[in-house]
């Protein structure tokens, strides 16, 4: 590693669990001293990507450098990292000293360093007076203590934590933050941190990296990655947004909603589809009588405590996120307006889903698995390659697996104002993406269906 | 290459497990009086046991399987059904009460065959009952619930507790809430207490041993003890074991077969 | 009327008829091993039964013979069985659940039969029946009942234990010593009591494998009862507990939920 500051670095790892693929490509590096946070939804890689660091998984592609020194096949008990586990892991055949001393004793250091340094380090995690404690006894947020006494002992290079805090309750789990923040400060060292939930990465971090299904989906400090979402995933993992389908119009101007915005994107080109995120904070709201942008109506307004969390519909069927100071009634005729600043515009993932497939017969395709029925093809014939587009409305989800050609589960869900946009992994393994109007929920099993004439067929090119 | 060592390791362990065994079934297809001398390739054995005449030195050995499989069957039935009330019970009860049956529920399991044989020898002569079917029946009743009641337990901590009081609340009687709802729930639990008391009752000899009195009883275990201390097996006990082997087997391998694909099942849906 | 339906209608009362069945069958049992152990024919107490068994030369002598081959059989048995339960519960070796079965099968089958085939496979390679036959037949019988528990104890045992050692820099060894074994302790403990104690009070078996050469404790109990000398039987019973009792307090497994009665498949 040219960077002299860098002290762990993943170059494309890749890692399969049997055929499912958890970490697709990932490329991080982080700087010594860094608070970093690997935030993600259950499943999406991190605490993988952790064990990686640790040791207790190897990549399969890729290659892992601590210290600038390659690590893929070093054991972990020779790397100079130490992990707090989840549920702690702490021993139960041994008390709360030898459980701090534990490392210590394995590498041979002096007897009454080792007290000192116990003493020491139970002193700094406020839990002095209990080395002779049985760590059964003790309560989460102890245990949660010990685990990171006997973990910071050892002075690791790195603080690897897999979200230490899961198993505290709210209040115990806000204190820690503010505990594990002062501590990294104090320590000095590096610490590498996984949880799933946004706020906490946010308080926490310097640098936050943002998983989704294996990939990073976007790395930045928490103000870049609140403020200025890459795609919609991150938009709406962190924090409250309103998505839209937009337009690019030209440079600093994007339409959506029917109405056209001014913002401060730019270099997209011209009337290119893009997707337009802004947060519910950021849409003022004013009576009908002050004239905005854009008109609606409140349907539903709820005391949150500091704001009020509206929900407002505009005449063509949209529907918007509002927080703000006042409380507008429900049915109460209301104007809007967005300022340029606050109008986040990313470039679209994908504008319609593109299927790899081959051709069975002139009327017959097999794409996701499944012979697909298609309108008559010509100049294509049985064993071709091809890509077939569908857009994303053409495809039709229907509630028993049965009624479809081939069955998937819904393992994402969008809302977009006026619509909802799902991820839906198929048997195949592949992900189609559909818009509908249809209400469906978070691992829903459902058949998929595509039309003949929603089909654009065209021979795949051969690969170079 | 740490693999192959430890799969050579398994290998002389189950050699040594098996030996035995292979050896009865090998020696249950030749007609040799002597266990270890093959005569040829015979299955005369598996006829004589089943035209079921056959005469040892303790009686007709197909009567003592008889009794064998009738005491097993009561046996395990009046376990399963004790246990699961005990079980259901215990679960809901406290304190000192609690403990007192668990306690006592553990002794038969701790104690060695010989010291509960002895024990209910001794009850079945102080309280003068006379020993044979009933007292033997008894005797494993003692020593199987405790398995029923281990084995339907974490059913019941698996079981949402508020199944019950919701079938109560939707009008059904207790009865019919046991039955309805909270017997299929521990039904797997009681069907693995079951087949274990059978199969240990089945295996048991000391208790028997100790409460079948002078009336002549035999089972398959205390009639191999009699044969072979008259000196020399009756050659139909190793096609009769190799049977058993192979019926304890299959029921073995499918209770576990059933529990770990419950268990797949549990972790798939979570 | 309407007071049974109340007593049959709560849960926690539906053990009493088991909570009388086990006073009845197993309390009263032991008491009465207790009571015949103190008493003589005509009913009397006396402490003759137990002062007998220090002055009776061969009960002494079996006693003392059947405590070492129980030594030493759970010592074999621990030593050969620990690592097939560490390697039957090690994902890297054996990711089915279903093949610990093949290991404990055999303690299904009627252990008079195994041990008559034993004896006889001894016979048929020329063996002489004596102690080390007795041992060898011991240990095949008891060594499911050693595998099991602590494979049960290592199959549970949370993975991220092992890591955190070698994450705190143990290498696989030290891993070895310092977490998995002392974990492994309350398998290990049951394990020693479902081989020591049966082997003690093992009859039949014994006879058997060294053809009436060597007895074991289990056998002169047997033998005192069968020629009704009830007493003295009830007396070395009595002394049989007195050996459970002192070797479930020094395991301490009294206080592990017995996980080895607890699943036995």
């Amino acid at each position: 590693m040219s960077e002299s500051n860098i002290i762990i670095s993943l170059d494309h790892v890749s890692k399969w669990f049997g055929e499912k693929r958890v970490l697709d490509d990932v490329s991080l590096n982080i700087k010594k001293g860094e608070f970093v946070t690997i935030l993600g939804p259950s499943g999406c890689g991190k605490t993988t990507t952790l064990r990686i660091i640790a040791g207790f998984e190897t990549p399969d592609e890729g290659n892992i450098f601590i210290g600038g020194e390659l690590m893929n096949k070093v054991q972990p008990h020779k790397r100079p990292v130490n992990t707090v586990f989840q549920r702690y892991a702490l021993f139960p055949h041994l008390n709360v000293f030898d459980n701090i001393a534990f490392g210590l004793k394995l590498n041979g250091v002096p007897k009454d360093e080792i007290e000192k340094r116990v003493l020491r380090v139970l002193k700094m995690v406020g839990m002095t007076d209990y080395e002779w404690r049985n760590v059964d006894s003790l309560s989460g947020g102890q245990q949660q203590r010990v685990a990171i006494a006997r973990a910071i002992v050892n002075r690791p290079a790195v603080l690897l934590l897999d979200e230490p805090l899961s198993a505290l309750d709210h209040k115990m789990r806000k204190d820690m933050q503010i505990e594990l923040k002062q501590m990294h400060k104090k320590l000095g060292i590096t610490f590498v941190y996984v949880t799933h939930d946004q706020e906490e990465a946010l308080t926490l971090s310097d640098t936050v990296v943002v998983m989704n299904e294996g990939v990073v989906q976007q790395i930045g400090t928490p103000t870049d990655i609140y403020n200025e979402p890459v795609n919609c995933f991150v938009a709406d993992f962190i924090g409250e947004s309103n998505i839209f389908n937009g337009t690019m119009i030209a440079d600093r101007l994007v339409s959506f909603m029917g109405h056209e915005f001014e913002c401060v994107d730019e270099g997209f080109g011209e009337n290119v589809p893009v997707d337009v995120v802004v947060r519910p904070e950021d849409i003022y709201i004013m009576p009908r009588t002050d004239k905005g942008q854009f008109d609606g109506t409140v349907s539903s307004c709820i005391f949150k405590g500091v704001h009020y969390e509206m929900i407002v519909n505009t005449p063509d069927g949209h529907e918007l996120m509002i927080q703000d100071y006042n409380a507008f009634e429900v049915g109460m005729e209301v104007s809007m307006i967005i300022k340029p600043n606050d109008i986040q515009v990313m470039k679209k993932e994908r504008v319609c889903n593109t299927l790899e497939g081959e051709m069975i017969d002139s009327t017959h395709v097999e794409i996701l698995d499944t012979s697909f029925e298609c309108l008559p093809q010509e100049g294509l014939n049985s064993g071709d390659k091809v890509l077939v587009e569908v857009d994303f409305d053409k495809i039709d989800l229907t509630d028993d697996k049965r009624d479809g050609a081939c069955e998937g589960d819904i393992t994402f869900i969008l809302y977009k104002a006026d619509h909802y946009h799902l991820t839906v992994r198929t048997e195949s393994g592949e992900n189609v993406y559909v818009d509908t109007q249809d209400v469906w929920e978070d691992r829903d099993i459902v058949g998929v269906n595509i039309r003949p004439e929603d089909m654009r067929i065209r021979l795949a090119e051969a690969k170079a | 290459m740490k693999k192959l060592f430890a799969r050579i390791y398994l290998g002389l362990i189950l050699l040594l497990l098996y030996a035995p065994l292979i050896f009865i079934a090998v020696s249950s297809f030749t007609e040799s009086k002597v266990l270890g001398n093959w005569t040829g390739f015979s299955t005369k054995l598996y006829s004589n046991l089943f035209s079921g005449t056959m005469q040892g030195a303790a009686g007709s050995l197909m009567n003592a399987v008889y009794n064998t499989l009738f005491i097993a069957l009561i046996a395990a039935l009046a376990a399963t059904l004790l246990g699961t009330l005990a079980a259901i019970g215990i679960f809901y009860s406290h304190g000192r009460s609690k403990n007192v049956t668990m306690f006592l529920n553990n002794i038969p399991m701790v104690n060695p065959d010989v010291i509960t044989g002895v024990s209910l020898f001794l009850l079945f002569v102080f309280l003068g009952i006379s020993q044979g079917y009933v007292s033997v029946i008894l005797a494993h009743i003692t020593f199987c619930t405790p398995y029923v009641v281990l084995n339907v337990l974490p059913k019941l901590h698996q079981m949402s507790s508020n199944t019950y009081e919701a079938a109560l609340d939707l009008g059904a009687t207790p009865g019919q809430a046991l039955w309805k709802v909270m017997i299929p729930q521990l039904l797997p639990g009681m069907i693995t207490g079951f087949i274990l008391s059978f199969t240990m009752s089945l295996d048991d000899f000391a208790v028997t041993f100790f409460t079948r009195g002078t009336v002549g009883l035999e089972t398959l275990s205390t009639y191999i003890y009699t044969d072979a201390r008259k000196g020399g097996l009756t050659p139909e006990l190793r096609p009769l074991m190799t049977i058993i082997f192979i019926v304890v087997f299959a029921l073995l391998v499918f209770i576990n077969i059933r529990q770990e694909r419950a268990a797949k099942k549990k972790a798939l849906s979570k | 009327m309407a007071k049974l339906s109340n007593i049959i209608g709560k849960r926690s009362n539906w053990s009493i008829p088991y909570t009388v069945f086990l006073i009845l069958f197993v309390a009263l049992p032991l008491i009465l091993i207790m009571a015949y152990a103190f008493i003589d024919e005509s009913g009397r107490f006396t402490l003759a039964n137990i002062t007998r068994f220090f002055g009776d030369s061969d009960a002494l002598s079996t006693f003392a013979v059947s405590i070492e081959i129980a030594i030493e059989n759970t010592l074999i048995c621990l030593l050969l069985g620990y690592p097939v339960a560490w390697i039957l519960a090690n994902n890297k070796f054996n990711r089915s659940g279903v093949t610990i079965i093949i290991f404990i099968l055999p303690m299904w089958i009627n252990a008079l039969m195994r041990t008559l085939a034993t004896a006889d496979l001894f016979n048929m390679l020329g063996i002489t029946l004596g102690k080390g036959t007795l041992l060898f037949g011991m240990v095949y019988d008891y060594l499911p009942f050693m595998i099991y528990p602590i494979y049960n104890v290592l199959r549970r045992m949370d993975p991220s234990y092992a890591e955190a050692a070698q994450d705190l820099g143990a290498k696989p060894a030290n891993v070895f010593m310092n977490v998995t074994l002392p974990l492994s302790m309350p398998g290990i403990t049951s394990g020693i009591m479902m081989v020591f104690m049966p082997t003690v009070s093992t009859f039949a078996i014994s006879e058997f494998l060294t053809n009436n050469k060597i007895k074991l404790f289990g056998t002169i109990i047997q033998e005192n009862i069968n020629s009704s000398m009830w007493n003295y039987g009830a007396a070395l019973s009595f002394i049989m507990l007195i050996i459970i009792g002192i070797s479930t307090l020094l395991t301490g497994s009294g206080e592990e939920e017995a996980p080895a009665g607890g699943g036995l498949i």
